[in-house]
């Protein structure tokens, strides 16, 4: 499966349905319009929508099925809202029932479209859909689930034979102070979109549906894109002004992708053919005392110059680095596969900015997200290295961390979000 | 309590003076065509005729009794179409009010009390009759006379809590502080519907309008609250604030049983009821100084599922698996909160700072749990 638009939007599908926010308002707004036109110019702000536009025609929406979820090597969209649950419910009915409405629910809004009622509904009852998303482009948003390791618990829902090998319960690297609120999660949903809007409203209604059978754990807020799987672009800076994660496997190298992301036929747990594993780490960065630090230093610690992003003695960002005239613990060279006998995996990071920490300092820094065919072979290498040596620690902490089991993707209408694990 | 707003809830008494007082008596009588007259005695309520057109229906009531008496026009659960208090023995008054089609009762209460001497009436003709179900009926008159028991129920206790106070005994007033309210708070969006009585009881000092001095305008429990529980002192303000509060309550405990209640205000109140825990009591805001939260929020979560018990045999032929996931909620929910009392009968609630964040965050997600199909409910009832 490609990213962006693909046949299922601008074909069949989508001229025959598949319409947008905007066209949904269009014909089903009737009421609406007639109140807004008597509420005077409330009515132009409408009435460019109410053209039937095909999602595809805004090139904004990325198809939901297909072999493998969207939201991994989709190209990286502008904005994160990312959620983890705690399952409540001790029935496995109830939570496949609800994993069944959710893939209903994605399936809507990841083409435009409101899951239910905005304002049509009964005047007794809330709206089945909140509707701050209604008007809105699809905005590429893309939603992908994960499924953390207390899902497959002993006695719980009857998964523990199907726990993978490599759904390992992270250990503590050093320098860890995690926040145990702001840790783990039984299910996550990782919401991303071009327009922020869109994002949280897509997990606002998944939380909403979830209600008395999950409860929302912790959620992170990303705004901006740090690495792209899109190497054509630039590499998007992180809080500390550096492209970080310019070699980041593209969206379209399949080989790549085939070798580090998704999980093979042979790897061990076959529900899980054709998914990924996904390591989500909240980096504080100690922003303040990285703006006292010189330039010359900064660029030593990332073992790349600030400005072009260039590697230590290259002149072009994209240049292949060359380790060796890297200072030992620079954070490239440490990162960089040939210290970690070629780990590789595909980082999907946001910075994030959650106000201020009551001390006056930004609380901010970079929601890292990881996949990779196995952690134990992506992530945990490359982070213990980096834990143990790397002197950007000086500048940063993990303080939230969590690793789910990411399923294949849902492959049509009668599919679902975890089908192959509790079929 | 929260700010004043208007509630689904709204004070019927209103309602009612406004109809009684846009007839005009004298015509009426002049036309001498169509008024019914009442006869009303110590014992007897005698209405001239049980049979009338549907419209604008004029009522004359003459008290030959010895008593002072009212007369209510009510729906069949009760509600209040048009009312008049205090005839006076001796006396006449007029009633005019806008009857549809339909069945009502004339109640006369000699003595302005108990339930009165009824008699079935009958308004036909054109207005279409109301479609009303039965068992919509018998739940809204049986929470009718839920809201006046628990009002009923809350004066004594808190009398008990203001003599307390009165004689300045520090350690019984806040003993009686917090079962003083749970009357109050099962009926929340009822008795809050009295926008008069509200700000007067369950203000907090937050809750004060721009303006108001808290030393002069800030009255009843928190007021109380603040000053046993937060400065652990009763002075000479606080004793005559024990009387206002008796005073208000008194006020409300009379009108409570006119508010405007259907089968979807009721669906709605018990939500409301629920959003009242999921924004003050979770939070720890609501008794800030004694801490009694848990007592608020189990007294919330027992008038919500009043209504919810009272609506259920229509909600579950409308909704049965909405009525299912009630019932399922309910008990997830008092299985939790009894993780914070000993005895199971009693109200004696674990002291709310004493409750942790996760604890907390816990309770908070069975609130959700239970909110959001309760927001279902009214929709279901109305079905």
């Amino acid at each position: 499966m490609t990213d962006q638009v693909s046949e299922e939007t601008t074909g069949a599908t989508g001229a025959a349905g598949a319409p947008s926010r905007r066209a949904v308002l269009g014909w089903g707004g009737a009421g609406l319009a007639v109140g807004a036109a008597a509420a005077g110019g409330a009515v132009a702000a409408f009435g460019g929508g109410s053209d039937l536009s095909p999602a595809a025609s805004a090139g904004a929406a990325v198809p939901f099925h297909g072999e493998h979820q969207a939201g991994i090597a989709s190209a990286v969209q502008d904005r994160l809202h990312f959620a983890a649950f705690d399952v409540k419910t001790k029935s496995r009915d109830e939570l496949v029932t609800l994993l069944k409405e959710w893939t209903a629910a994605a399936r809507l809004m990841t083409a435009g479209l409101p899951v239910g009622d905005v304002f049509e509904g009964a005047p007794e009852a809330p709206p089945t859909d909140t509707g701050e998303a209604l008007g809105l482009k699809p905005s590429r948003l893309t939603l992908t689930i994960g499924f953390g390791p207390g899902l497959f618990a002993k006695d719980r829902f009857g998964l523990e034979g199907k726990r993978p090998e490599a759904l390992v319960d992270l250990e503590l690297f050093p320098g860890d102070n995690l926040d145990q609120a702001r840790s783990g999660g039984d299910l996550c949903v990782q919401a991303c979109a071009d327009d922020p809007q869109v994002a949280v409203h897509a997990i606002r209604q998944l939380a909403r549906i979830g209600f008395g059978k999950v409860v929302v754990r912790w959620s992170q807020l990303g705004f901006g894109k740090t690495s792209s799987t899109t190497p054509d672009e630039q590499t998007p800076r992180n809080m500390m002004g550096f492209k970080d994660g310019t070699r980041n496997i593209s969206g379209t190298d399949k080989a790549a992708l085939d070798k580090h992301v998704w999980v093979g036929a042979g790897d061990g747990s076959d529900w899980l053919t054709g998914g990924s594993y996904l390591v989500a780490r909240r980096i504080r960065m100690h922003i303040e005392t990285w703006d006292r630090t010189p330039l010359q230093e900064q660029e030593d610690i990332f073992g790349r110059d600030k400005g072009e992003g260039a590697p230590v003695g290259k002149s072009k960002e994209r240049d292949e680095p060359f380790l060796k005239a890297m200072k030992p613990e620079a954070h490239v060279r440490l990162a960089h596969p040939d210290s970690n006998d070629g780990a590789t995996i595909l980082r999907r990071g946001y910075s994030f900015t959650d106000g201020t920490d009551g001390l006056g300092r930004l609380d901010a820094g970079l929601f890292f997200l990881a996949y990779q065919r196995d952690v134990r072979k992506g992530f945990i290498p490359i982070q213990r290295r980096l834990a143990k040596a790397d002197v950007l620690n000086e500048y940063i902490q993990h303080v939230g961390s969590a690793i789910f089991a990411v399923p294949p993707g849902v492959r049509d209408k009668d599919d679902w979000w975890g089908r192959s694990l509790f079929a | 309590m929260r700010p004043a707003r208007l509630t689904v809830l709204t004070a019927a008494a209103a309602v009612a003076a406004l109809t009684a007082v846009t007839g005009c008596a004298e015509k009426s009588d002049k036309a001498g065509s169509g008024a019914i007259h009442v006869n009303a005695t110590d014992s007897a309520c005698e209405v001239s005729k049980t049979e009338f057109p549907a419209g604008k229906v004029t009522i004359e009531v003459e008290n030959k009794g010895s008593k002072v008496t009212e007369l209510y026009v009510l729906f069949p659960d009760d509600r209040i179409v048009a009312e008049r208090e205090n005839i006076g023995p001796g006396t006449k008054a007029t009633i005019t009010a806008e009857i549809k089609a339909g069945s009502y009762t004339f109640t006369c209460k000699p003595g302005m009390k108990g339930d009165g001497i009824r008699t079935q009436v009958k308004a036909t003709g054109k207005g279409g009759t109301e479609k009303r179900s039965p068992e919509l009926d018998a739940a809204v008159a049986a929470y009718r006379k839920y809201v006046q028991e628990q009002a009923d129920e809350t004066l004594p206790k808190a009398q008990a809590f203001a003599d307390a106070v009165k004689a300045g005994d520090l350690e019984a007033a806040k003993k009686a502080y917090a079962p003083s309210r749970i009357g109050w708070e099962r009926t929340e969006p009822v008795a809050e519907s009295f926008g008069d009585v509200d700000p007067k009881v369950d203000v907090r000092e937050d809750g004060l309008e721009a303006g108001q001095d808290p030393a002069k305008d800030w009255t009843g429990w928190h007021r109380l609250e603040k000053s046993l529980f937060q400065d652990n002192k009763i002075d000479d303000n606080d004793k005559k604030l024990a009387d206002t509060l008796i005073t208000d309550l008194t006020e409300w405990q009379k009108k409570v049983g006119q508010a405007e209640i259907t089968p979807t205000s009721m669906a709605n109140g018990a939500k409301e009821l629920l959003d009242e825990v999921a924004t003050g009591k979770v939070t720890g805001e609501e008794e800030r100084y004694s801490h009694t939260d848990l007592v608020d929020f189990k007294a919330n979560v027992e008038g919500a599922q009043k209504s919810h018990e009272l609506l259920k045999a229509v909600t579950a032929k409308n909704d049965p698996e909405l009525a299912k996931q009630l019932d399922t909620q309910f008990a997830a929910m008092n299985t939790l909160l009894d993780k914070y009392r000993a005895d199971k009968n009693g109200y004696e609630f674990t002291s709310y700072d004493k409750v942790g964040e996760a604890e907390r965050k816990e309770l908070s997600d069975a609130v959700s749990a239970l909110g959001e199909p309760l927001s279902k409910l009214a929709a279901a009832v109305a079905k």
